[in-house]
């Protein structure tokens, strides 16, 4: 019987889909169940095709919803059978239903075995297939010889190949540590790159990208195959490869993985591999320019495809800037294009050519093109990718322009992205303002046209901006007073005006449009349309009025005495209005100024909207620990918004004048730090971050940018000059001394030795850890300013744990390597008293910030925690475990730290405890 | 990466779902719906693209169904909507001139031709030439 024969399912397939109703279509789906369970169960010499047919019912009955709870084992044994369709079938239904059962796991695994040393090339393909779609920890371990065999061997069909490669690339995720792969198969996994049939390369070049990620170094012989490959692609004709040829265009899915797989790589060191492929890169920009082949919309994409990876690899290699204004330019024709795809995809890569220092300029020549996007473009998506290159682009040549029309656009802009555009002006306005009372314009601009859209970090935000910068606060006091006159005016407003009156009134109080009575019934005038807390807030601003104009402060004292405040259903509002109806009455006005003295300037770090802004979107995740993180939320970090931060990192020394600046330095905040005390403290924080500030005194700025692969760390250094002249003579050097020459090698590129006023150099280097290490580097730095020599010595916050790499396991694992490390030097434990308040995610998120994992469900107890992670060093990896065990009543903690080499875990002790 | 492919009609009915990560019975229920949600009222003017949680929707639509890939943000676009076609045309030269039915009465036989063009979540051939010869040695077999 034929395997398309199976008359009895469509059969029942027809009755389902006539069914009238929902209950109608479950009677005869449990009349069915009924019928196959008695089958299973009565009839012992149910042969293969029945079987196969019922099995496949319950398998259409499963997906259209229902629980399915018994056929497991008929699904098993049609495994065994040697007829492909019964076979398929039970793959299938293993692949769809029992991905997560356990109870048949062993028996599965010996069928798949069985079939895997087959000789029939197809049932090895079902095994393989059925591998990849639901392969996990237990299956690694079971098949860690045959499938990486069947990939290398020499006689196997290129189509088992094919499906080995990506079953391979399955385990690797789902258990990169079961899954042991002999490293002298490494350069015969990369030459399937080489392969002749273009299908198997096309599958390995994904294996090799995911191999590659884990370990760069020992696949790095791929980028050389890469190149040649794809060089022979571009530069063939189409009909070359008439298989692989997609209208018109030659294998345009390899080649879009080959120039993905080269993003992990900086560009090739050895001059021909890197002229080959900028000739590669260079013939797919001119072949965007020949004319199309084919009207079909098929065609264009697929060269385009091409054409997008291909601008992808030139952003990230970031260095020939005759191919990044090409691909700007060529970008900017599809501004034009009446594909939207085209429009769209174009916008989202110009963002990323912005943010390079070749290409920014050429970007902007586009800002009508975008601008008009903004205006015109049907698809809010688009228009959404317009609002982030506008503010990609905005530097502070154009940045009032682009505000301007970013604000204009605002009024009419789609309800989904109000609240990201808000941000997105706020922060702009902030970082590019020459001229704080422009700033505060745009801000109450804001607050008038999307009020509703403005989060508490944006109002919060423009009241610390007032608060820090004397020279703006009468400018304040005045436009926040006219605003305040409008009619309708937001809660918002409000609450804004109200705070910079109840500080600043005074400073417009002589001007007879702004008495102090006028300006307490203005604000009184919406008093009672506001909601509690802003009414709180009002309330508090009476008070400050009390203490600016005594000669109102008995009309406030009547405010607070009436009923509806005093004794007001809030409690807030009432704690308020009798406490401050008290302070008022009993404190003299000596006391009274003390009290409601103006506030002082903020201390404060890093602007909190960037931080908003880059608060993400709900996750997809998937079930199960052993499943891969999803890469995208690793990567859209690399993408845009890590070169966000360098920008940000930038600019603070660039803008000097500017607000993100100003707030940071100590002298604005009020109290002198001493700045050995701000960089031993900031230091300590380059532990959990990969980006800070490491030194900064009144001439100079000092930031670091640091990502590790395996043993080497890439650094980038940013020195800025703070003053209004020339730095001359600058050098920076990094010292070893004794112990730590022979355990870090460091290489820095050289750096100018003048610096501009107000401008940055960077500088970037490597810093390869051979051998574990305790002590920290020293950085001297020093230059001449104003004829004056200037010299810096501080310590430079390398700390080991930049070297450690996280380390995923089961509590088994864990807990069977923790017992073998109990040699006397290889554990230490500390008792400490809380720093911070214990909060289980702080201290999660700092451990994961550490660079070791820290794992759920490992420890019995769940308050506690338990991680792993590998220091990479070139000499030897050190394993390290960890388990910190809070102690809530006791505000203390216990940390235990195990490594396999002696002394680490005391280090590594000595770097975290007194961080929590 | 794609993390999973969908077929839906203009209803919201699923011909088919084909997962390359592990979720629940009741998520993989909501990202349905989500995702039918979502591409349904959009139009030919918009792009073939959409933000999706934290991942994208490539999606393209043939007569009454959508055919839906879910991959990484900075996955190819391109790349991927081109794959999907790629997919259609096999579809309708296996099942000559395929329409919803086809994918209804022979859903199991729509898992072979995915499994041969999309494993462990990557693209594994393009060639229609190489799976249509390959389905058709398959049909062959008992």
């Amino acid at each position: 019987m034929r395997g398309d024969a199976m008359r009895g399912l469509a059969v029942f397939i027809s009755d389902i889909r006539n069914c009238k109703s929902r209950e109608a279509e479950l009677r005869r789906i449990n009349k069915e169940l009924t019928n196959i369970r008695q089958r299973f169960r009565a009839d012992k010499t149910l042969d293969g095709y029945q079987k196969k047919k019922y099995v496949c019912k319950l398998l259409f009955i499963f997906l259209l919803g229902h629980d399915i709870d018994f056929g497991y084992m008929e699904a098993v044994n049609l495994l065994s059978s040697n007829k492909y369709t019964e076979k398929q079938i039970g793959y299938l239904f293993i692949s769809v239903i029992m991905n997560s059962s356990t109870e048949m796991k062993q028996l599965i695994i010996q069928n798949i075995r069985n079939d895997l040393q087959s000789r029939n090339p197809i049932f090895i393909n079902l095994a393989l297939q059925c591998v990849a779609n639901i392969g996990d920890r237990e299956m690694a371990i079971a098949f860690t010889n045959d499938i990486p065999r069947l990939l290398i061997s020499g006689d196997t069909l290129d189509a088992v190949k094919q499906s080995a490669a990506l079953c391979l690339l399955r385990l690797h995720r789902t258990s990169s540590d079961s899954l042991q792969l002999n490293t002298e198969w490494t350069a015969r996994i990369i030459h399937l790159l080489n392969d002749q049939h273009l299908g198997v390369a096309t599958a390995a070049v994904s294996l090799i990208d995911a191999l590659v990620k884990r370990n760069p170094d020992e696949y790095r012989g791929c980028v050389n195959l890469a190149v040649s490959r794809l060089s022979r692609i571009v530069t063939s004709s189409y009909t070359d490869f008439q298989d692989y040829t997609y209208y018109f265009v030659p294998a345009p899915w390899l080649c879009v993985k080959l120039l993905r797989l080269l993003q992990n790589y900086p560009p090739p060191e050895d001059p021909s591999v890197r002229s080959r492929l900028n000739e590669c890169l260079d013939t797919i920009l001119n072949k965007a320019q020949e004319p199309l082949k084919s009207k079909k919309v098929q065609h264009s994409n697929a060269r385009n495809a091409v054409l997008f990876e291909a601008i992808n690899l030139i952003i990230h290699m970031d260095c020939e800037s005759s191919l990044l204004v090409r691909a700007c330019n060529q970008l900017g024709q599809f501004l034009q294009n009446r594909e939207t795809n085209l429009r769209y995809l174009a916008l989202e890569s110009m963002c990323l050519l912005a943010a390079s220092e070749f290409s920014h300029e050429a970007v902007k020549k586009h800002q009508e093109t975008v601008i008009n996007a903004l205006k015109s473009e049907r698809d809010v998506s688009v228009r959404q990718r317009a609002v982030d290159l506008l503010y990609a682009m905005c530097d502070r040549s154009n940045a009032q322009d682009l505000v301007q029309e970013m604000l204009a656009y605002l009024e009419t802009a789609d309800y989904t992205i109000r609240e990201e555009m808000v941000l997105k002006i706020a922060i702009l306005s902030e970082k590019y303002a020459v001229d704080y009372s422009w700033y505060l314009d745009v801000m109450l601009k804001l607050i008038r046209i999307a009020g509703d859209f403005v989060s508490e970090e944006v109002w919060y935000r423009v009241i610390q901006v007032v608060v820090n910068r004397t020279d703006v606060q009468s400018y304040a006091a005045k436009i926040a007073f006219e605003a305040l006159q409008a009619p309708a005016c937001h809660e918002n407003m409000v609450k804004v005006g109200g705070y910079i009156l109840g500080e600043y009134g005074n400073l417009i109080a002589l001007d007879p449009r702004s008495t102090p009575m006028i300006q307490f019934n203005l604000l009184h005038s919406k008093y009672h349309l506001c909601s509690p807390a802003t009414r709180c807030l009002i309330l508090s601003t009476y008070m400050k009025f009390m203490n600016l104009f005594p000669e109102i402060k008995h009309h406030i004292q009547e405010i607070l005495r009436h009923d509806s405040n005093y004794r007001s259903s809030d409690v807030e509002i009432q704690q308020r209005a009798t406490e401050y109806l008290r302070l008022s009455e009993i404190c003299n006005p000596t006391v009274l100024a003390t009290i409601l003295e103006i506030m002082p300037p903020y201390p404060e770090k890093q602007s909190p909207l960037l931080v908003r802004l880059k608060q993400k979107k709900p996750l997809m995740e998937a079930n199960g620990a052993t499943e891969s993180q999803p890469a995208a939320s690793g990567n859209t970090d690399d993408g845009p918004k890590l070169t966000e931060t360098a920008i940000h990192l930038n600019q603070q020394a660039q803008h000097q004048n500017g607000l993100l600046v100003s707030l940071d330095t100590p002298e604005s905040n009020g109290h002198h730090e001493e700045s050995t005390s701000h960089h031993s403290s900031s230091a300590k924080k380059f532990l959990f971050k990969n980006s800070d500030i490491i030194f900064e005194n009144e001439l100079i700025q000092v930031g670091i940018k640091g990502e590790s692969t395996k043993s080497t760390l890439r650094i980038e250094l940013y020195y800025g000059n703070k003053t209004n002249s020339h730095l001359t003579h600058f050098s920076a050097d990094i010292f070893t001394p004794g112990d730590l020459q022979t355990a870090l090698r460091m290489n820095f590129d050289p750096i100018k030795s003048t610096i501009d006023p107000k401008a940055q150099i960077k500088q970037t280097g490597t810093i390869d850890c051979i051998k574990d290490f305790a002590e920290l580097p020293t950085m001297n730095i020093s230059f001449l300013h104003n004829n004056m020599l200037q010299k810096i010595d501080y310590a430079f916050p390398l700390y080991l744990n930049k070297f450690i790499e996280k380390a995923e396991m089961d509590s088994n694992n864990f807990f069977l390597r923790w017992r073998n490390l109990d040699k006397p030097n290889q554990e230490c434990q500390k008792i400490f008293p809380a720093k911070f308040p214990m909060v289980y995610n702080d201290c999660n998120q700092k451990l994961e910030d550490f660079g070791w994992s820290s794992l759920v469900g490992i420890d019995v107890n769940a308050e506690n925690f338990c991680g792993a992670g590998i220091i990479n060093t070139s000499t030897q990896p050190i394993g390290c475990l960890y388990r910190l065990e809070p102690n809530k009543q006791a505000k203390m903690y216990r940390l235990t730290i195990r490594s396999s080499k002696e002394g680490v875990a005391n280090r590594l002790m000595e770097l975290l405890e007194d961080q929590f | 990466m794609i993390r999973f492919i969908l077929i839906q009609n203009r209803a919201g009915k699923t011909r088919l779902a084909k997962w390359f990560m592990n979720f629940h019975d009741d998520e993989k229920q909501k990202l349905i719906e989500e995702v039918h949600a979502l591409v349904t009222v959009r139009d030919a003017k918009h792009t073939n693209f959409v933000e999706f949680r934290n991942f994208k929707i490539v999606y393209r639509r043939y007569a009454g169904l959508y055919f839906c890939i879910c991959v990484d943000v900075n996955d190819n676009n391109l790349a991927y909507l081109e794959a999907i076609h790629n997919f259609v045309e096999v579809l309708n030269e296996f099942f000559h001139n395929v329409c919803e039915l086809d994918l209804v009465f022979n859903f199991y036989k729509v898992y072979s031709v995915v499994d041969e063009m999309f494993l462990a979540g990557e693209i594994r051939e393009t060639s229609q030439i190489k799976v249509l010869k390959q389905l058709t040695t398959l049909t062959s077999l008992e």
